[in-house]
């Protein structure tokens, strides 16, 4: 396996327009930026109420994308066909989502405006995102509150009555909508109860337990999914005129990520390897306020929300090794890091930077608790102000969910934190319709690589996904349907037939392999490896080094799994393990990409592109694109396609939170 | 009426009912509490009190009359209850053909988990206890119902009634201890705020119609009416 | 630590199932429930056996996937703690443990500790929903609700559908579940249109799921992940009553 790409570093003196890809249309609307989306609109083709019922739409995910489009486009009329491969819609990773939901209602009056959000969420991405999509976002934020109140979601309040609002790392406005620490599980239960609706009204067909495994492509247009069904084991084909992949992230690559544990990489990989090209695979979020690792036993880990760093004050001993207990550091002996670095954004610095700092923190001996990987997040300061209870109010759940996991308790001993894998801003590539390179195949949600750059802000995840799935996807996939010949086909078709061979045959590849390690033992060695070579700070020697053994370890995995059981029950080692092939093909994705972007932005910090004071460096000269990868076999060099990114809004400048 | 056959169909328009006619019988039962207790004064007062009940409402109605109604009324509550009962209880045993190898309470109560057992205990004592007072049943010297005095008297001079009364009117203490709070529950006038009203509420008339109930034949026994 | 399990194995919903013991060794008091499960299972994996089967997903205590009966309760019995966020440093070095699936007859086992909780999706379907259709919303501060009630929806809210109020139940009972929902929309002033048809329909559908009664024991409330209080069940008694006065409008 080669580490370098077939592209090369486009050389600075030819003019920038050179470098768009013609393959690589996003198809961004003309006109000024405010404009676009609301002539776009316009512009685009309709669906007749009347013909809606005949065209049939395969959704794949039921989180906050996945739920809200399928129920949206049921209510339009199409026939909807919604899968999920956990046994209710209710249960997607969305729902783990604690903090809030961004949106430009500016009910604080304090500046807020979608302009700022745009601003907001371009520069929080280290100016990686396409400006054309964010200000969409940040236009249809409102509306998304708006729809989720009539839902009945029961977002906290004022005694007015009014909504309230917090705020959250990355901006200087209160704009977050929240429901206490569970604003993910409220808002995507408005939108499986809107789902539910059309469900028993029979305009969406819900396949729950159901893992869609490859994506089928007639004539060049995506026409349908491959699952397995996995109560029985049956795999089936299911043919549509539009194929909407909502199936979310990719961290658990990493093994131990804040992702749930089921989520996974097959759909949109699979897709990627039918042509789908895939976006900036390398930006990864790791979240700064997680629960510190315990051992390796560890399964998973154990987020607690942004919106502690509202209260809370993220310190260290000033001393390497000061292994004294909290209580016994004096105020004096104390570094309050991000305050100290960040004056004016303070411990609400963004993501990134917050997680950046905990790791230098750790890596010069001053972290704390077991093994030195962690932080103190002490809330004693803001007990002293506020009260316990104001504090118990604002963050009672998440305390009890610290206290339930490490047997301390916060209010007395401060909370040690440590940086996680969270989210990716990378995904399949799409256009401004959400489309990706496969006509007929549309990504939403976490599982695109649109809107948040290098760096995703806090609470503008839900925001997506809920943008995405209400108010977008539902105009530009008419456009879609009604611009598209779509010729007669069903699964009796050979690509069907032919998928549907294959996928057996790896299942049975699997089952029959009966060799010596479990599918978590190859997870957890394919972690260490991302999480060593391509986590929170990247080199091209550690990246090198895991593209050699990556290619190695997914050798030994075909070679070697263990996969216990049958194919016609539950089997849930077997689905791990194909779960795992794919990942084992992402990582070295991830790691290319990586290590072709020369220069540090957002999540993906390349120790050689640093400032003197340790802050990521921008090419801004170079890299200013989207890298999509274009699949050609495996172990094959993926082909880089440069979607060239224009800052025509927003000036590009360092980006500074000091 | 539709709408209220629609109501009785479910779970809970079946628990309507019981706690509709449960309430009904907690009335009866504090009224017939509060009217034994008159044994105290004498047996021209006690007697009195029977003659009373019989001839209530006349002359608008005919002796017995309204005696008559509340029989009946309170004869459809307990078919209407124990229906109800039954049928719950057979849904209920059914919704869960396996059962567990282990299983542990946090939050019921012995009343609680006892209240069909307790209710079937206090059925039977029921039918024996109109037998016994109504019809004379292993009453020797049965006075009739001119004499409710010596027939109280005579019945609890048997140390055998005198136990199986104050098991019975335990069982009803315990099926009220329960039942009384789940009325207001399951009627839904019970809310966060009343909670802990109607809970000592039934608490207490559990505790005080046990009371109240077994002074009687204990008075009897030890001597102190005779 | 070491311990002793006692689990319930189920090959799929057609055979009949039985305990197995099996050996957990080496267990840490910082691992969750579910992590020595995992250990358990790799063990099983190596030795050539079938890991033991159960539903988990989040693992941290809101997506509702794991549930399992543990010595007697459900989810472990720790106050306001999924299975997932059950911390091993609850037990002792030599316990027996005894894990079983949920049961009851509208949960029927699927495998080992899963259960087919399809039953519940079907009460929300049949009108655990306010039909707000996408796009017809006005602005979100248009209708006020006190804080009192946005509160109290969204503790009812706060209902993660994992089914150990019915596991807990003595008689198999759905009630806690189906009055969340209720509760939850029928306290907000987007649900009052629908607040009436929405609990006739609920109610209909959880009965016809072969759900037990409500002997309003307490169980389930107790058991309660969420701690959802018993109230939402007075609450969907009393909408219930209502409706059937207003003949079901």
């Amino acid at each position: 396996m080669t580490m370098s790409t077939t592209d090369t570093k486009p050389s600075t003196t030819r003019p920038a327009t050179e470098y768009i890809d013609p393959k690589l249309d996003a198809k961004i609307p003309a006109g000024p930026i405010e404009r676009k989306w609301e002539r776009h609109k316009f512009e685009m083709k309709l669906v007749n109420p009347t013909n809606r019922r005949r065209y049939t739409i395969i959704i794949v995910g039921s989180g906050l994308a996945g739920a809200s489009a399928a129920a949206t486009l049921a209510e339009a009329g199409y026939n909807i066909k919604c899968y999920c491969y956990q046994d209710s819609p209710r249960r997607a990773h969305s729902i783990a989502a604690q903090g809030g939901i961004n949106a430009a209602k500016n009910y604080r009056n304090d500046g807020d405006s979608v302009f700022r959000l745009f601003y907001d969420t371009i520069k929080g991405g280290d100016f990686r995102a396409r400006e054309a999509n964010v200000y969409r976002l940040a236009e249809v934020s409102m509306a998304i509150i708006d729809q989720c109140v009539a839902q009945g979601v029961p977002f906290a309040r004022e005694y007015s009555g009014y909504l309230d609002n917090r705020s959250f790392g990355g901006a200087q406005v209160a704009r977050t909508f929240y429901a206490r620490g569970q604003t993910g599980q409220q808002l995507l239960l408005g939108a499986y109860q809107a789902l539910s609706r059309q469900i028993g009204l029979g305009k969406v067909q819900m396949f729950s337990h159901t893992e869609m495994l490859d994506l089928v492509v007639i004539d060049g247009q995506a026409r349908g999914i491959v699952t397995r069904d996995m109560i029985t084991g049956k795999v089936e084909s299911h043919i549509a005129d539009a194929v909407v992949l909502a199936t979310g992230g990719y961290s658990n690559v990493f093994y131990l990520s804040t992702n749930a544990k089921g989520c996974n990489t097959t759909a949109i990989w699979r897709a990627h390897r039918r042509g789908a090209f895939f976006g900036n695979p390398c930006y990864t979020q790791i979240h700064p306020t997680c629960i510190p690792v315990s051992g390796d036993h560890q399964s998973k880990l154990t987020l607690m929300s942004e919106s502690l760093r509202n209260d809370g004050r993220v310190w260290v001993p000033k001393t390497p090794g000061d292994r004294r207990p909290p209580s016994q550091i004096p105020e004096n002996e104390r570094d309050y890091y991000l305050e100290r670095k960040y004056p004016s954004y303070g411990n609400l610095a963004p993501r990134d930077i917050s997680s950046r700092a905990a790791k230098e923190a750790c890596d010069a001996g001053r972290g704390v608790g077991p093994g030195g990987l962690g932080v103190y997040l002490d809330f004693a300061d803001a007990i002293k102000r506020l009260g316990k209870n104001v504090i118990a109010e604002r963050y009672g759940n998440l305390f009890d969910m610290y206290e339930r996991i490490t047997g301390e308790n916060p209010y007395e001993v401060p909370m040690r934190i440590y940086p996680a894998v969270h989210y990716t801003m990378g995904g399949l590539w799409v256009d401004y319709n959400l489309m990706s390179t496969i006509p007929g195949l549309f990504v939403i949600g976490e599982a695109n690589f649109s809107d948040h750059g290098a760096n995703r802000l806090g609470a503008s995840a839900l925001m997506q996904g809920l943008a995405d799935g209400y108010f977008i996807l539902p105009y530009t996939i008419a456009d879609y349907l009604a611009s598209t010949r779509l010729p007669k086909a069903d699964t009796t078709h050979s690509a069907f037939r032919e998928t549907e061979a294959e996928i057996n045959d790896r299942v049975r590849r699997l089952l029959n392999t009966k060799g010596l390690r479990t599918v978590d033992s190859f997870h957890r060695e394919l972690g260490r490896i991302m999480w060593e070579y391509c986590g929170m700070a990247r080199n091209e020697a550690g990246l090198k080094k895991a593209l050699d053994q990556i290619p190695a370890l997914r050798e030994e995995f075909w070679a070697s799994v263990k996969v216990p059981g049958e194919n016609n029950d539950i089997n849930q080692e077997l689905e791990k393990a194909g779960r795992l092939a794919d990942f084992l093909e992402l990582g070295e994705l991830m790691c290319i990409d990586a290590l072709h972007r020369n220069e540090s932005c957002g999540g993906h910090f390349r120790e050689e592109y640093q400032t003197e004071d340790g802050e990521a460096k921008r090419d801004d000269e170079s890299y200013s694109y989207v890298a999509a990868w274009e699949f050609t076999s495996l172990g094959a060099k993926p082909i880089l396609h440069k979607e060239l990114l224009q800052f025509e809004n927003i000036a590009l400048a360092t980006r500074s939170y000091k | 009426m539709a709408a209220a056959l629609t109501l009785y169909r479910s779970t809970i328009g079946k628990k309507a009912i019981m706690a509709i006619t449960g309430f009904i019988g907690y009335g009866f039962v504090i009224l017939h509490m509060v009217g034994n207790l008159h044994i105290f004064e004498g047996p021209a007062e006690f007697n009195h009190y029977a003659e009373f009940l019989r001839t209530i409402g006349t002359p608008v109605l005919p002796e017995r009359g309204l005696l008559w109604i509340l029989r009946v009324v309170l004869l459809a509550s307990v078919i209407l209850h124990v229906t109800a009962a039954v049928q719950l209880t057979r849904l209920d045993w059914a919704s869960r053909p396996q059962g567990y190898r282990q299983t542990k309470r946090k939050q019921a109560t012995f009343a609680s988990m006892t209240l069909r057992w307790g209710g079937i205990a206090i059925f039977f004592f029921l039918i024996y206890h109109l037998a016994h007072f109504t019809f004379g049943v292993g009453i020797p010297n049965f006075a009739g119902h001119e004499s409710a005095y010596q027939n109280v008297v005579t019945g609890f001079s048997n140390p055998i009634n005198v136990a199986l009364y104050i098991v019975a009117v335990g069982a009803l203490g315990m099926h009220l201890y329960h039942g009384v709070w789940s009325m207001f529950q399951t009627l839904g006038l019970n809310g966060a705020r009343t909670d802990g009203f109607w809970r000592g509420l039934a608490a207490l008339s559990g505790i005080l119609l046990f009371l109240g109930f077994s002074t009687v034949p204990i008075a009897v026994i030890t001597g102190v009416v005779r | 630590m070491n311990l002793t399990l006692h689990v319930w194995r189920q090959k799929n919903s057609r055979s009949e199932g039985r305990f197995e013991t099996y050996q957990a060794k080496d267990i840490i008091p910082d691992m969750s429930f579910l992590e020595m499960l995992d250990v358990v299972n790799q063990e099983l994996i190596m030795k050539g056996e079938e890991p033991i089967a159960f539903e988990h997903d989040c693992r941290e205590g809101i997506c509702g996937s794991c549930g399992m009966v543990i010595n007697g309760y459900p989810h472990g019995g720790q106050k306001g703690t999924t299975a997932c966020q059950l911390h091993m440093r609850h037990y002792k070095d030599g316990d027996t443990i005894t894990i079983e699936p949920w049961r009851a007859r509208a949960f029927p086992v699927l495998k080992d500790l899963i259960v087919d909780r399809s039953a519940f999706d079907r009460i929300i379907q049949s009108g655990g929903f306010i039909s707000a259709t996408t796009g017809v919303a006005q602005d979100a501060n248009t209708v006020l609700v006190p804080k009192s009630n946005a509160d109290a929806a969204m503790d009812a809210a706060a209902c993660i559908g994992c089914g150990a109020c019915v596991a807990a139940c003595p008689n198999a009972s759905a009630m806690l579940f189906t009055a969340a929902k209720i509760s939850h929309l029928g306290l907000l002033p987007q649900g009052q249109p629908e607040r009436y048809a929405r609990v006739v329909q609920m109610v209909e559908q959880m009965d016809k799921e072969g759900f037990g009664g409500c002997t309003n024991i307490g169980e389930c409330s107790a058991a309660c992940p969420k701690e959802i209080s018993l109230d939402v069940i007075a609450r969907m008694n009393r909408d219930l009553l209502v409706a059937t006065i207003k003949g079901g409008k």
